[in-house]
């Protein structure tokens, strides 16, 4: 997995609650067997006036301009923020890999699901939860002056703003670890093995049905 | 100490203890589909990584199938390519997996509990966000992402946060008329879409008791539309009654004593809960919902929100943006809102108990010409066998409703049932965001019941009215 350090970036901002994955990428594109290219449809509905499927070239598309993303002003930016409840629905790691392969490294809002939230640190997509009057505030930011840039330290677990201010965020020390290391979750697992297989032998004399 | 039912499980789960809140969970059950799959196998291969314990997989495709004339194939090559990619993997890997033309193909979520393959006290994970259905059987149950789809199949465990508890108790009885999807909806419209977020959530009360294991399925697949991964409900007899006998349940020789620990698997009486929710069950109406996230939610008997009285900028905001999606007017009576089409199905509404409701309310009437589609698709092969045995199927078929194949169908659209833009539909699915039955589809969730009602009538209605 890729590392997660310091980014320094613009901000795109998504004034919606509730944003779910559902709309971070739509069904027909899950038909898709692989893990990359979502990032054209990113946000489908809202990004584009007409239907699309996989087998349409969104370059053929016509773009809604009064999209946030359409807007020449926020171009360029890897960091989306967004009102609470981010991710909710769907357990669809596509969503993740959507906003990850159009760009974005970090996702900042007030509260996010928590399946989405999960997600997020597999594939190294940093989901940064700030106070909703600090999300407020960087609305207001970005609304200024979209080139603004910002910076998320997650060594020292701070977003700064361009004005010199600092909004503290909380991160599990595990989450972390891994995304400050971009180390690879299942690896770590499989050094434990003996114990899983311990573990295995003391339940199935407990609960033998449990391993029919 | 006193524990709490998800204690219980959590305990019994916990191969390693992080000592941060978090632990190395084992997981006894992983189901499969083909739409959150194939990453997690090719994820496999690439590491040269093998399933750690086959038995604990079970795999059947869902969300891409055809509901109509199966025995032709799929004509969507992408689809097919998708459960082209499902059949690969369970055969080269060796997990059991249930074909299209099984009679135990279904709904992921319906085939678990039919097939015994979810019993008590397991942990239970599928890359499904419904996957909080099972816990109706007192198994802690959460859908997961396709990166811990492949660490479920890899090292048959999953590293997780302990979640805080949440005991929603439905106290008294629900009146006539009144379901488990109107029992959980007016739950969400209590605590919100985000109310359980970091929770897991226990259903008790003499309402929740009162429910058959399909009411229980019901409630507890919506638990994540409250935010809350996993919800849980007590086992009693009708829990271990439903259980006895299926493919996948205990052997004989192994019954007394699986039965013994799972009598086990309830909240102590003196457990903390971090939260509780109390709900007067007979304050509960037939649910019906106008906006585009679950929370947007009211009685039958209500009118459309006026945005205009809400307060909170954000929340007026998101219902302005809603009632324009919806294309409603606010203050509008429910009652007076007409459909195009009806949906009886999905992992929250499929099952027979569903199909003998909504058949119930159709039975000798017929479909409003004013509506286009009226699809009933059962959960699975097994309940539509069961349902024909009944003459369920002939009952719909009278009412100009058709019959399908079991599937998600028009739950998530991802086949070729969907809604048109701007069509408006009595849906027992479980979510109404924008676009989830079709780009541009209008969704209203409601109880079998209701949706059948509506289809009759041609607009919600009362169904504690209906003759």
């Amino acid at each position: 997995m890729r590392a997660f350090t310091v980014l320094t970036s613009k901000v795109m901002p998504l004034d919606r609650p509730n944003v779910d994955t559902d709309a971070i990428i739509p069904k027909q594109y899950l038909k898709s067997i692989r893990r990359t290219g979502f990032g054209p449809f990113l946000f489908d509905d809202w990004r584009y006036l007409d239907p699309g499927t996989l087998e349409v070239d969104p370059a053929t598309r016509r773009p809604n301009p009064d999209f946030v993303l359409n807007d020449p002003k926020h171009a360029g930016a890897q960091i989306l923020i967004a009102r609470e409840n981010f991710g909710c629905g769907s357990s669809r790691e596509h969503a993740v890999w959507a906003l990850d392969d159009y760009g974005f490294r970090a996702v900042i809002a007030p509260s996010f699901a928590d399946i989405f939230f999960s997600n997020c640190f597999k594939n190294g997509l940093l989901p940064v939860v700030l106070k909703a009057d600090e999300v407020q505030a960087i609305f207001e930011g970005v609304a200024s002056d979209p080139g603004k840039q910002f910076t998320i330290d997650l060594p020292a677990q701070e977003l700064r703003l361009p004005c010199g201010k600092a909004f503290k965020f909380e991160i599990n020390p595990h989450h972390k670890h891994n995304m400050v290391n971009g180390l690879d979750e299942i690896g770590l697992t499989l050094q434990q093995a003996d114990v899983i297989r311990a573990y295995e032998a003391r339940r199935a004399q407990q609960a033998p049905w449990l391993f029919n | 100490m006193a524990k709490t039912l998800y204690d219980k499980i959590w305990d019994a789960h916990t191969v390693i203890d992080q000592g941060d809140g978090s632990a190395l969970i084992y997981i006894d059950r992983h189901l499969v589909h083909e739409v959150t799959s194939p990453q997690a196998f090719d994820g496999l291969r690439l590491n040269g990584r093998k399933p750690w314990r086959l038995a604990a997989n079970l795999a059947v495709p869902d969300h891409n199938v055809p509901t109509v004339n199966r025995r032709l194939g799929i004509s969507d090559p992408i689809s097919r390519a998708q459960l082209d990619a499902l059949d690969a993997n369970c055969r080269d890997f060796g997990i059991t997996k249930f074909d299209l033309m099984d009679v135990r193909q279904g709904i992921v979520h319906v085939i678990g509990p039919e097939q015994g393959a979810t019993l008590p006290g397991m942990t239970v994970v599928c890359g499904d966000s419904h996957t909080s259905t099972h816990g109706a059987f007192g198994a802690l149950a959460f859908g997961i992402g396709t990166s811990e789809v492949e660490h479920a199949l890899a090292t048959q465990t999953l590293v997780l946060k302990k979640a805080k508890t949440m005991q929603i108790r439905v106290n008294g009885h629900v009146g006539p008329g009144v379901t488990a999807k109107d029992i959980t909806l007016a739950i969400i419209g209590e605590i919100g879409t985000a109310g359980g977020t970091g929770y897991v959530i226990e259903y008790a009360g003499e309402a929740i008791e009162d429910l058959s294991m399909e009411g229980r399925m019901t409630l507890c697949n919506m638990a994540i539309e409250g935010g809350a991964r996993a919800g849980l409900v007590a086992v009693d007899d009708k829990t271990i009654d439903y259980v006895k006998g299926r493919p996948f349940a205990p052997k004989p020789e192994q019954w007394e004593a699986a039965v013994a620990e799972w009598k086990t698997l309830h909240s102590d009486p003196e457990a903390r809960f971090d939260r509780v929710v109390e709900i007067h069950a007979a304050s509960i109406e037939p649910q019906v919902t106008w906006g585009t996230s679950p929370e947007m939610v009211g009685p039958v008997s209500a009118r459309v929100p006026d945005p205009a009285q809400i307060e909170d900028p954000v929340k007026r905001n998101g219902m302005q943006k809603a009632l324009a999606y919806m294309g409603l007017t606010a203050n509008t009576p429910i009652t007076q809102i007409a459909i195009d089409k009806v949906f009886i199905g999905s992992c929250t509404n499929s099952r027979i108990e569903d199909l003998r409701a909504a058949a119930a309310v159709v039975r000798g009437k017929r479909k409003a010409d004013s509506v286009k589609l009226a699809m009933v698709v059962p959960g699975s092969g097994l309940v539509k066998q069961q349902a024909e045995a009944e003459g369920l199927d002939k009952v719909f078929l009278d009412a100009g409703f058709e019959w399908r194949e079991p599937g998600c169908s028009m739950c998530l659209a991802m086949n070729a049932d969907r809604l048109e833009p701007g069509e408006r539909c009595a849906s027992t699915s479980n979510r109404n965001f924008e676009g989830r039955q079709g780009q541009g589809g209008r969704t209203h969730l409601v109880s079998p019941a209701m949706a059948a009602a509506a289809g009759i009538a041609g607009h919600f209605t009362d169904i504690r009215s209906w003759t």
